[in-house]
Parts: structure tokens; sequence; C-alpha cells
């Protein structure tokens, strides 16, 4: 579970729900020469506040930078930094795909495997939808290529903890013997 | 009890026991301008909006308050960006309230408007567009509360002009209510025990004091740490003062234009104990080869300043104050259990040896060449009471003044450190004398610098604010100069000003103060004197000084501090200090 094997690291930002909060939290990553690999903003169960969840791509900066300046700003209330291996991460895609009815049954195939739905289908072209972890919907892109993509729009990740945590104090506890 | 917008604006800032505003009206902020009138605050008139920045910054710097500007919006508006940075860089407590076109009009590309709120993000610890009336008392507590706690920073906020008109029930709000901000002041207990542990098992420390030394009011704790462990202090360009140059164990500045010892001190040191610093560039020179053996401890109230260039041994979250004072104790409590420091007596020997090898030094004046800047700056130094404070520019002048001063009192020294901004002198001067006003006020100045922001003397004339000026007028943007001479070549281009066009003793006259000029070694102590008994109104004073000559010792750009170079009269060049 070494964290050098990731190039990117997700972070679930908790903000104060007000206008320009996102132009604050983008902002602050232009000025500071941070790079963002996705991002996903939407209310949380409390409508105080919003839940900005942003992939950061952790060779431009540690980690412990970004959080902390992205702290300082008077409108971010909580940070939590979401290691890929102890979260459970989500993104949607939508795309329309060519599916000529000689390979529109290989489409449809993919799309079952993948547990996506069809939501239109026109003469040459269906459009789709599927959710699922990030990685998968990479490998739905892939194999959806060679069909021909019209048009594909991804949400970016959105993460929140696993509940069960696995043994969080050992790895705590690991470099600190003495 | 219902107010305008812009009463409950004026109203609000006195509850911030605001004395002083400093500003220029114009639309958007007009309706703000009415109950001024009435108002108990001081409403200084500005030439530029730059200018009440700067003053705000000054006020803030000397007195610890925070400084208010006052403008529309905005060309205003963008004309204290500037001194926003600033602010923002030197974490200077400070609010401005910009005007801003009525609510229907924002986004239409009104007259005057500008996204005030958009542009100033960045060089602000927070801003706000308030929308209605009923929000302003809000806005402006939050305002207050956030720029003058934690590590202390400018609060933009943007009121435009409708809701300055709209009238509003008037309600103080007790509290403030941002989940978002709740700055840590108590150091971590265990995190001060092993800092304490570092101090007395270091055989080579040094004290790292920066501004946020300043800033928490944290001088009298600093003195106490050094006294009690007998470890030398350097202070930054942003702390001189914190510790008083005459006492002994003050190592004066480190940095780029640092004496020798300070920075070869920090350079050969095991153990620096950074209070309220935060490893700036200028002071570290080539980081991969900055203090190579040292242990760091690091104290700072803003958790994003550990770690963010140096990673720290022992990292402390807190306010300097409270965690000194902490660390004090635990080193008393280390103490009296029978825990020593080893012996440094070899360590304050070098030091000694440094100091006494490579004082800060000039060559002196030869007949008929223009003025030693340097002893212009002694002259004016051993002609003011201790207490004097010096404001400067940025440049040569700069470097000068912080080297040759003597700052035995905090909040003497003010400057423009983290931004480097040109022109900063005059208006933080007026500032500062206006939060200052029992105090003689010095701005030392560059010739390249006062041009920047003169015109704000006529303020200063015009509200009675008697500062004085020196100008170290070399005829050229000094700093660049000497760049241009070491590093390309002695290639001058687009430095050189003139020493007579403008003439400055006609053009300070001008605007209202008394002007002297000296060109001469003997007419300097006169003019100083002539200068120092005005006490009703600006005094200007143009010395003619030497092109030539240069500021060090100097760490060349991309250097480590062990290349520092001394004047050629104290052995020549060298690199390798202090092995």
């Amino acid at each position: 579970m070494s964290t050098a094997t990731y190039k990117h690291h997700t972070i679930s930002v908790l903000v104060v729900n007000q206008a320009g909060v996102l132009a604050r939290v983008s902002g602050l990553f232009a000025r500071r020469g941070y790079n963002i690999f996705s991002l996903a903003v939407a209310p949380t169960e409390d409508e105080r506040f919003s839940r900005i969840t942003i992939v950061v791509d952790v060779e431009s900066a540690t980690i412990e930078q970004v959080t902390k300046q992205l702290f300082k700003l008077i409108d971010v209330v909580k940070i939590s930094e979401l290691h890929p291996a102890e979260s459970v991460e989500r993104e949607l895609v939508l795309a329309t795909v060519k599916a000529a009815p000689e390979v529109r049954s290989q489409v449809l195939e993919l799309v079952q495997i993948f547990e996506g739905k069809i939501l239109a289908v026109g003469p040459d072209e269906v459009t789709v939808s599927l959710d699922g972890h990030p990685d998968k919907v990479d490998d739905f892109e892939e194999l959806v290529r060679p069909y021909g993509i019209v048009e594909l729009q991804r949400t970016g990740r959105i993460a929140l903890p696993k509940l069960e945590r696995q043994a969080p104090r050992l790895r705590a506890v690991r470099g600190k013997v003495s | 009890m219902k107010l305008t917008g812009a009463q409950a604006l004026i109203k609000s800032l006195e509850m911030e026991s605001v004395e002083v505003v400093f500003g220029l009206p114009g639309g958007c902020i007009l309706p703000a301008y009415d109950p001024i009138l009435e108002s108990s605050i001081r409403h200084i008139l500005v030439r530029h909006e730059q200018g009440a920045g700067h003053m705000a910054e000054g006020y803030a710097h000397v007195t610890g308050r925070p400084g208010v500007a006052m403008v529309t919006s905005g060309p205003a508006a963008t004309n204290l960006v500037t001194p926003l940075c600033d602010a923002y860089m030197d974490s200077v407590p400070m609010v401005a309230i910009t005007g801003q076109v009525g609510t229907p009009f924002i986004g239409t590309d009104a007259f005057q408007e500008c996204d005030t709120v958009g542009i100033t993000r960045s060089v602000t610890k927070h801003n706000t567009l308030v929308m209605t009336a009923q929000d302003i008392p809000r806005a402006v507590k939050e305002a207050f509360h956030i720029a003058t706690t934690g590590r202390p920073g400018p609060v933009l906020i943007d009121v435009p002009k409708d809701v300055l008109q709209n009238t509003m029930d008037w309600d103080w709000p007790d509290s403030v209510d941002l989940p978002g901000y709740k700055p840590n002041t108590r150091g971590h207990p265990k995190m001060i025990k092993d800092a304490a542990r570092l101090i007395l098992e270091s055989h080579q420390p040094v004290i790292y004091a920066g501004g946020g030394i300043l800033k928490a009011r944290a001088a009298e704790a600093l003195r106490e740490l050094a006294e009690l462990t007998g470890i030398h202090v350097v202070t930054t360009l942003m702390a001189r003062g914190a510790f008083p140059d005459d006492h002994p164990l003050c190592l004066g500045m480190p940095g780029m234009h640092g004496n020798y010892t300070a920075v070869t001190s920090m350079q050969r040191s095991d153990l620096l104990i950074a209070l309220g610093s935060r490893f700036d560039d200028r002071v570290t020179g080539k980081l991969d080869g900055f203090a190579p053996d040292a242990k760091i401890i690091h104290v700072d109230i803003d958790p994003a300043e550990l770690g963010k260039v140096r990673r720290p041994d022992v990292p402390i979250v807190g306010d300097c104050r409270l965690v000194i004072e902490e660390l004090v104790t635990a080193v008393r409590d280390l103490m009296a259990g029978g825990t020593t420091a080893p012996d440094r007596s070899e360590w304050k020997a070098r030091i000694s040896g440094w100091q006494e090898k490579y004082p800060l030094a000039y060559e002196p004046h030869v007949e008929g060449d223009a003025l030693k800047p340097q002893m212009v700056l002694e002259t004016l130094r051993d002609s003011a009471p201790d207490d004097c404070i010096v404001v400067s520019g940025v440049g040569q002048h700069q470097m000068w003044a912080s080297q040759y001063w003597k700052f035995n009192h905090p909040y003497t020294w003010v400057n423009s450190g983290g931004l480097g901004t040109m022109g900063f002198s005059v208006p933080a001067a007026i500032g500062a004398k206006v939060g200052r006003p029992d105090k003689m006020v010095w701005a030392v100045d560059g010739d390249g610098c006062f041009q920047m922001t003169a015109q704000e003397l006529t303020t200063a004339s015009m509200e009675r604010i008697p500062i004085k000026v020196a100008i170290l007028n070399n005829s050229y943007l000094g700093m660049v100069r000497q760049w241009q001479e070491m590093f390309y070549d002695e290639r001058y281009s687009e430095v050189y000003l003139s020493p007579d066009t403008p003439d400055y003793v006609k053009w300070a006259e001008a605007m209202g103060c008394v002007a002297f000029r000296a060109e001469h070694p003997e007419e300097v102590q006169i003019v100083i004197d002539k200068a120092n008994e005005i006490d009703d109104r600006p005094v200007v004073i143009d010395f003619r000084t030497d092109s030539n000559e240069k500021v060090y010792p100097m760490v060349a750009p991309g250097q480590t501090n062990d290349g520092i170079v001394v004047p050629p009269f104290q052995e020549g060049h060298h690199g390798q200090g202090g092995r």
C-alpha cells in the first residue's frame, strides 16, 4: 500500500456553500502550480456545505502542501485525504458510440458486460451511460473506442472513505518504532 | 434602528475602533463618504489609491492594529492591488473597502466596473462581495477578525453602490461564525518538549527570527529565550528590531545582503530555531546548500509554512509568543532536572572571530566624489532618537538602511520585504506617522522609488503629517545597476535616471515640504539637524550619493550562502565562508 505507486491522490474538500468558492479552490491550484486531474463539485446532505472532490497530480506538489494551502482558504471547512486503497471511488460516463446495425449487438454486449445503460438509440449510434470505479470506466472507454466514439463525457471521480479501514493504527505506527 | 448601508458601514468601522481611514472617493463609494462627515473616524485623502493602501500598511506595521483603506470601484480597486499583494506577502493586517457598481449592473461591463473580488482573490487572505445592506456589519466584523488573527493579512470587502444606499436594521453581531477558520495558537506540548531537548543538545545553534515575532508581539519572549539559552539571534529583513541590535547575542540581518556573521553562522549551525520565519529564497540562497548540517525547529502560526521549503525536524504550529513562552518553560524544566547544554565556547569564539574579521564596512569618502550612502545613513542614525521609526523603499537604500541602522526597539523598521514594492516608503511613512505621531519617522528612499509615489507628500502637507524623507539620490535604479555591473558585464541598460531631473528640492517645495540638498560630506550633518528640528510639515533631503557604491556583502543569485562575497577591500572575493 505504498503511495509511491499512485501518481494521483484524491482529496475531498468540504466548503461553505458560497458564491465564488469553486473559483477560490481552482484559483489556488492555478496560482501554486498544482495540477488537477479531475474535479467534481456538488451540494452535500447539509445545505450549508458543498463537497469538492479533487484528484490531484501528486507529482506536481506534495499532497501535504496542497492540503495545507487549501486549508488556509477561509471557506474550506474540512479536508479528507482519500488514499485510493482506502476509499470507494466512482465515476459516471456518458458516451455516444457508433453502432451500425452490423456491429450494434457487439456494442450492446459490451455495455451489458459493464452493467451500463442504453439511453438513446439512433440509426447508426447509441448513447450509453455507465458508472463504476474510474478504472472500469477507463476499460470501457478503451474497449468501445474501436467502434468509434462520437462524443464522450466523464464526470470526474467522486470518493468517500471506506467504512472498514484496514488496520489504520498499524500504518500510523510504522516508521516511528525506535 | 434603520440605517443606510453606508451608515452601517461607517458605524461598523467605528465598532471596530477604527480611528483613521486612508482613501479617495469616487462614483460607487460616494454614499459611504457622506456619513464620514459625522463620524469620529479621521479620513486622510490620498492622491493615488496605491498610497492609501501603503499608508494603511505603514499604520498597521507600527501599531499592530489593522490599517483601513477605502476607495471606489474599477481603476481605484485595481490601484489597490499592489498594496494588497504587499500586505499579503508580509502578513500585514489590513482591511480594504472598495465600491462596486450597483448589483443590477454587475456583469454588464458598466462604467468603472471590474471584477474586484476576482482580481484580488489571490492577493488577499479573504475577500467578499456584500450583496445586501443587512450583511454589512457581519462582513466588516468578519473582515477584521480574519485580518488580525492567525497569520495576519489583508481582507477586502467589495460593496455595490445600491447596497450602500439601501436601508437595513442595524444589528452588530456578537461573534463571528466561520466554520472553516479556527487558527491554532497553542503549540503541541510534545513538540515543544522535543524542541527544548534539541536546543539543549545542540553545539552550534542559531535563532532565526522572522517577521512573525513582531506580528505575535513576541519580542520580549524571544529575548528571554535567547538570554536563557545564550543562543545568538539573526533578525531577518522583516524582523529588524525584534531583537535589539545592541544586544551581545544579536548577529543582525542574514540573507543575500546580510552581514557575514549572520549568514555564515546560520550556514555552519547544527540547529536552526526558526521562529516566525519562512525560509525565503533571499535568506536561504541556493536551497540545497543552505545550512547543510542544521536540524530545524520551525515555529509558525501558518501550518503551510512548515515543510514548504525546508522540512523541519520539529514542526510547531502556533502563535510565536505563546510557543516561545512555553519553550522557555520547557528549557527551564530540563535545566532544573540537571540537563545542561554542551560547552559552546568554541562556537562563540568562531562567531566573534567572524564579527571581527568581516564587520559591515565601506571605503571612505574620496575628496570630490559624491556622498557615501552608508555615511549618510550613519549620520542620520546617530542624529535620530533611539526609537525613531525608519521606513524604506526597495533597493540598495533599503539594504543599506537595514544594515547600518541600529534597531533596538520592535516596530521601528517598516519596509516591503516579500513583494519588494518600489514606492512603498513615502506613503508607508505617512501611515506610520499617523499611527505613531509621538515618534520621529524617517523615510529612507531611493530616487527611483521616490518618483513612484512622491505625490503623497502633498497628502502629508495638507494633512499636517510631518514625516522626513531622505532620498539617497544616486541618479540610477541602483540595485539593477549593481546587477548589471556584476552579472551583465557592466552593460547598463535602462537604469540611468538623472540626478537633477526632477529637481527634488523644487518638487518637494511645490508639494508644501521643506527641502534641502546635500552634496558634500560637511553638509550632511547640517541638513539633517535642520530637518530634525522641523515638526510641523514634511521635510525632504536630496542626498547626492555615489552611483558606483554597491551593497556588500552579497550572495549572488543561484549561489549557496557559502559563496558570500565581502567587499573587495576585505580580502577580496572568496567562497567557502567560515570553514
